[in-house]
């Protein structure tokens, strides 16, 4: 069964993800009798009553009520269960213990920010402690994004106008995988994080040698300019090795002439990138469509000069 | 029962038999000639005709557009196409399928055709009205070409807000033209009601008339009371992009999850008014080539309108993750348990219907084994669904690309396929070669299964849909998966040139080729332009097998057919006293 369970289903490794998985393969199990049991009595009539001459009278049976009745009742039994069992284990994923510790999640595209009650601040990658319970209050600065992790078996939508929430009680060390569910846009499917789920002791460690919060003055400017291209998912439509993605590569890009969609030409200055990365609809490059999102109050300056000073290095 | 001379109310009735023609000179293909002729006809069978062929260049635009993602997906980042193309590629092709194909596939296409046939009626309610719903059709389509011709849209066909309002591709048309096309969806339902309702034969009574009836009137109640709330839905889309209303985006103080409540609201009933239909063609296959009486006519004909009553009472079943709260969850979950039930009275009450019959497995009937199990597969995998804890994992995975395929391709275009095989010989006059139907049907049967088996093994392993990119574990499954995409379009390639060669060198087809019981089956192949040259009578019901066939080919002579013509009085053989009301 484990062997199988391999198979079908990412490993288990929050605590509601066992059960999960017994109620996933007891509705797929007898699913799969019904069907097999179903098929075999049709393969059975079509043998058993072949048609050997084209004069042959069928009897006329035209009902019964009382398989009539078998036949509605025992399914509604058989999906109130599965209902029931359902339900039960979905109040369970709902009801978020007293205890949890918790971090708030924001989603835009295309990339997961995380913050934490001390002030530290992670993107792409959420920092948990082993066997305690964590619930992500989550929202989202642009469009409908979806926090999902299939090794914990949950999935809730982030929205731009409220809170949603989650929790989970992670008891392995270890990294899962996380992704963006609901379609946000052109970068939606490298909308990726991780989890890392940490011993207690060492996410204290990583809690407070993060503490400083967003921008982390320890990088060279280029240096931080490249961290900030990989977290917030820049690299998704801009290369920095000349080839053509959804946006214009960066390499090659600082102090170029710019041919832009309304026939003018510009220079790719710091002023031009700045504008581009709080306003991209601006000045859209000719052969692009219209697609980056706003990043206008996301980044501070310092983070927006790092950026440029990251594109000057790639010539 | 109540005869003539028990009951002062019911009178005697002369009828005579008439024997369906063989070969016919005249017929509704040349009552008429040129292309004029097509456009401007008010012929419910030409109309049917029409929409055919639109349907099936859509069929063939969407399968190409999903060779194209299947393709992109062989390898897991770009392997020719870039991420913005292949969200317009989903987007279109989901949208083309369900508004161009699915909807209209055998409500419009065979529906028109053959309902009025089966209802013993010489056309729709109202021709005109049905010529306007293919003209609204074609103008809606049009508008989705626009679109697409003015950059596209990358959406999801779900056109979900605040992307739907942020993004800068062609929306506002695309809603515009799916409006549009929703009014030729009304226009249907309406005509189609109106006609079960009004036009049926002498004697043909709401426990006489076929199954494949009952499923486009339950369809239809559906079209009727669903479509409007899509439409007023994309309509305020569009008013907030082009008046920056707040409804729906959260920056002008709209709500995003109303969209998906209204939304939904329409697209459930939707699902069902794509398969509906389909479990109408199921029955009358069945019955035909296993040459027996429907096990449980009522039970059939009233699940129909059950699911059509339910199916707009679980839209929130769409949004378990969502946000809405736990406990609509719930309410929705149950609720969606509960259309199951029907659902599963069908299926068993079809194969009841095999045990004892006389079973001839020719290609339509085998389409139809195809329905049965991709149809339990896909239905089985929506109880998964349905559970609100199996859903919160799966929601949005290639587990539910999956589950719907296994319904809308493998229900609803297996059923559209047996139908037009069905039918074929009645449509056109001609016989498609058999033994190539049956090769190719089973060629599609193994590529749906190659292409969407491992979509479910996928998708339980966290497959996100929608991903231009994806993780490297997932690559043998895409690969699987793509190669059987392959597969199943050569399959519908090969129906399609097989169809269209018959029309030219398959053999004529006789008036009854399956020996079905069925009304459409008592007049000759191809159809007379006006259905029936004397007024059909009905004794029996379309699936009295052990009643011999001259019972079935019963009119009343004397209005000719409706034009001033009179009827040969030759052929006057076995006349025949019934009791009619």
């Amino acid at each position: 069964m484990n062997e199988l369970s391999k198979l079908f289903l990412p490993p288990d490794k929050s605590t509601v993800a066992h059960h999960y998985d017994s109620l996933f393969w007891f509705v797929h199990i007898s699913g799969l009798i019904l069907v097999v049991g179903l098929l075999a009595v049709i393969v059975y009539f079509v043998i058993k009553y072949h048609r050997s001459s084209e004069d042959e009278v069928t009897p006329v049976i035209k009902g019964d009520n009382k398989l009539e009745i078998t036949w509605s009742v025992i399914p509604l039994i058989f999906v109130l269960i599965v209902f029931g069992w359902g339900y039960k284990l979905y109040m369970q994923e709902q009801t978020v213990p007293d205890d949890a510790y918790e971090v708030h999640v924001t989603g835009q595209q295309w990339s997961w920010g995380f913050d934490y009650a001390n002030g530290a601040h992670s993107q792409k990658e959420l920092h948990v402690p082993a066997g305690r319970p964590v619930k992500l209050v989550m929202t989202s600065k642009d469009v409908i994004h979806s926090f999902y992790v299939p090794s914990f078996r949950l999935k809730q939508d982030v929205l731009p106008n409220r809170y949603t929430s989650l929790w989970f009680n992670a008891p392995d060390t270890g990294r899962y995988q996380i992704f963006c569910a609901e379609y946000c846009g052109t970068g939606h499917s490298q909308m990726l994080g991780t989890v890392v789920v940490q011993k207690p002791q060492d996410f204290q460690t990583w809690l407070a040698k993060n503490k400083g919060g967003a921008s982390n003055s320890n990088l060279k400017p280029a240096e931080l300019g490249k961290q900030i291209y990989n977290q917030y998912a820049c690299s998704t439509c801009h290369s920095t090795d000349g080839s053509k993605k959804t946006g214009p590569s960066w390499k090659g890009l600082f102090g170029s002439k710019v041919q832009l969609s309304s026939g003018k030409t510009v220079t790719a200055d710091s002023a031009y990138i700045h504008e581009s990365i709080i306003h991209p609809n601006a000045k859209v490059v000719k052969g692009f469509q219209p697609v980056m999102p706003n990043f206008q109050g996301q980044f501070d300056d310092n983070q927006i000069n790092a950026i440029i000073e990251y594109i000057k290095t790639l010539k | 029962m109540d005869t003539a001379e028990s009951n002062p109310n019911l009178k005697k009735v002369q009828v005579q038999r008439y024997k369906p023609e063989e070969d016919p000179e005249n017929h509704y293909l040349n009552a008429e000639k040129g292309i004029w002729s097509w456009l401007t006809t008010l012929d419910h069978k030409r109309i049917g005709i029409l929409y055919l062929i639109s349907i099936t260049f859509f069929f063939f635009v969407g399968g190409l557009m999903a060779l194209m993602i299947r393709t992109e997906l062989w390898t897991p980042t770009k392997t020719f196409i870039q991420a913005h193309t292949y969200n317009e590629l989903f987007t279109l092709h989901g949208s083309i399928m369900i508004f161009l194909f699915l909807v209209p596939s055998v409500p419009a296409a065979l529906g028109n055709f053959i309902l009025p046939v089966q209802l013993g009626a010489k056309d729709v309610a109202f021709p005109r009205l049905n010529l306007l719903s293919y003209y609204l059709y074609i103008t809606g389509a049009g508008i989705v070409i626009w679109a697409i011709l003015s950059g596209g849209v990358d959406t999801g066909w779900t056109f979900y807000t605040p992307y739907s309002i942020q993004t800068s591709t062609a929306v506002t048309i695309m809603t515009f033209g799916v409006f549009v096309i929703g009014f030729s969806s009304i226009l249907t339902g309406v005509n189609f009601i109106t006609t079960i309702h009004k036009m049926r034969a002498p004697g043909m009574t709401w426990g006489k008339i076929s199954l494949f009836t009952w499923s486009l009137y339950a369809t239809s109640i559906m079209q009727i009371l669903a479509t409007p709330v899509l439409a007023i839905t994309l309509a305020l889309v569009a008013m907030e992009r082009i008046m920056h209303v707040g409804i729906f985006d959260p920056a002008l103080g709209g709500d995003p999850l109303l969209y998906e409540h209204m939304f939904w609201f329409y697209s459930h009933p939707a699902v069902y008014i794509m398969i509906v239909p389909g479990f109408g063609v199921v029955s009358e296959v069945i019955t035909t080539f296993s040459k027996k009486h429907i096990f449980g006519y009522w039970a059939i004909a009233l699940s129909s309108l059950a699911i059509s009553l339910i199916s707009f009472l679980v839209w929130g079943h769409h949004m378990f993750v969502s946000g809405q709260s736990a406990m609509a969850s719930m309410v929705f979950s149950f609720l969606t348990f509960l259309v199951g039930i029907p659902t599963g009275i069908k299926m068993f009450n079809w194969a009841a219907t095999l045990y004892k019959g006389s079973i001839k497995l020719e290609s339509p009937l085998l389409y139809i084994f195809g329905f049965f199990f991709l149809f339990l597969v896909g239905g089985i995998t929506g109880i998964v669904l349905a559970s609100i804890a199996l859903d919160v994992h799966l929601h949005d995975t290639y587990y539910v690309v999956a589950h719907f395929h296994f319904v809308m391709v493998g229900g609803m275009v297996m059923a559209f396929l047996a139908g037009l095989h069905y039918w074929w010989p009645k449509i056109t006059g001609k016989m498609y070669n058999e033994k190539l139907a049956r090769f190719t049907c089973v060629m599609i049967f193994i590529g749906f299964n190659v292409t969407f088996l491992p979509q479910f093994i996928m998708g339980a392993q966290g497959m996100p849909r929608r991903y231009f990119n994806y993780i490297e574990q997932f690559q043998p499954f895409h690969q699987v998966s793509t190669i059987g995409a392959y597969i199943l379009g050569l399959g519908f390639f090969t129906v399609f040139l097989y169809l269209v060669k018959s029309l030219f060198t398959g053999e004529k087809a006789p008036a009854n080729p399956w020996g079905s019981r069925g009304l459409e089956f008592q007049v000759p192949s191809p159809v007379p332009a006006h259905n029936f040259d004397h007024i059909p009578v009905i004794v029996h019901g379309p699936y009295d097998y052990h009643k011999p066939m001259e019972e079935f080919q019963l009119g009343l002579a004397e209005f000719g057919n409706g034009h001033g013509e009179t009827v040969d009085p030759d052929i006057k053989t076995g006349s025949k006293e019934i009791k009619a009301e």
